[in-house]
């Protein structure tokens, strides 16, 4: 489709997904919320209804975003992880890759943030981080037009 | 003004020096909104660090609220001219 428009999400920082474009990604969501709409969701609970539709909304962001990205791996890990499993590894193993020096409570509070931001080092984290939060206010602003349309039928 | 001075994180590929520590960390700002910070040349690493946790925190806010509100406007049949429409405004 179109791979190649609206280079609006260029990251400096790597090398740019041709997925990762605006209508890709609106696309690839609002064919996310038809298929909420038309499957049993739409019988439910609006809570419950919401929770899918982040969950929607994460993956189509991460899915878009690609494999390139560490962030949106550990998204599409976690996402499909089915729920009810609890943890299927034991915390040991992500502590024996955390830094040495333990690395001060910002920096902390950022790997608990970004996903997949446990086990990296600094700069990685740094990078992740950025490309993170370009994509979610992307998405975050996807939402919002799509609200905004609606309410002015 | 970067606060990590002593930082050198090994990974098998090298030292990772303060030039490129900074060099991410002014990205990482240009990156947040202007209002957060303002486009001052120097702010602290940990400054920059702060409002990108907290920018973050205001995001999944965002996304959970829109969550809601996307769920009520589904039930309704004015979701299907809204798609149209968004899918016509990024298209031209």
């Amino acid at each position: 489709m179109y791979r190649r428009s609206f280079k609006d999400t260029r990251s400096s920082l790597g090398s740019p997904n041709p997925n990762f474009s605006k209508p890709m990604v609106a696309l690839r969501f609002l064919r996310a919320l038809s298929l909420v709409r038309r499957s049993g969701l739409g019988a439910c609970s609006p809570s419950y209804r919401a929770r899918g539709i982040r969950r929607a909304a994460y993956a189509c962001m991460a899915a878009s975003a690609g494999p390139r990205r560490a962030w949106s791996r550990a998204l599409l890990r976690k996402i499909r992880r089915r729920p009810g499993r609890g943890l299927r590894r034991p915390r040991a193993v992500i502590w024996r890759h955390r830094p040495v020096g333990g690395g001060d409570r910002l920096e902390v509070a950022l790997r608990r943030l970004v996903p997949g931001g446990g086990c990296m080092e600094y700069c990685r984290l740094l990078e992740e981080a950025a490309d993170y939060v370009k994509c979610l206010a992307m998405q975050v602003r996807l939402m919002q037009t799509i609200v905004d349309s609606a309410s002015h039928v | 003004m970067s606060a990590r001075r002593s930082r050198s994180r090994q990974a098998g590929a090298g030292r990772i020096t303060d030039e490129q520590i900074d060099d991410l960390m002014s990205k990482l700002q240009a990156i947040l909104p202007e209002a957060r910070l303002g486009r001052n040349d120097r702010v602290s690493a940990a400054k920059v660090l702060q409002e990108a946790c907290s920018y973050i925190r205001s995001l999944h806010r965002e996304m959970d609220d829109l969550s809601e509100r996307l769920s009520e406007l589904l039930s309704t049949t004015e979701m299907s001219s809204a798609q149209a429409a968004v899918v016509r405004s990024l298209l031209m």
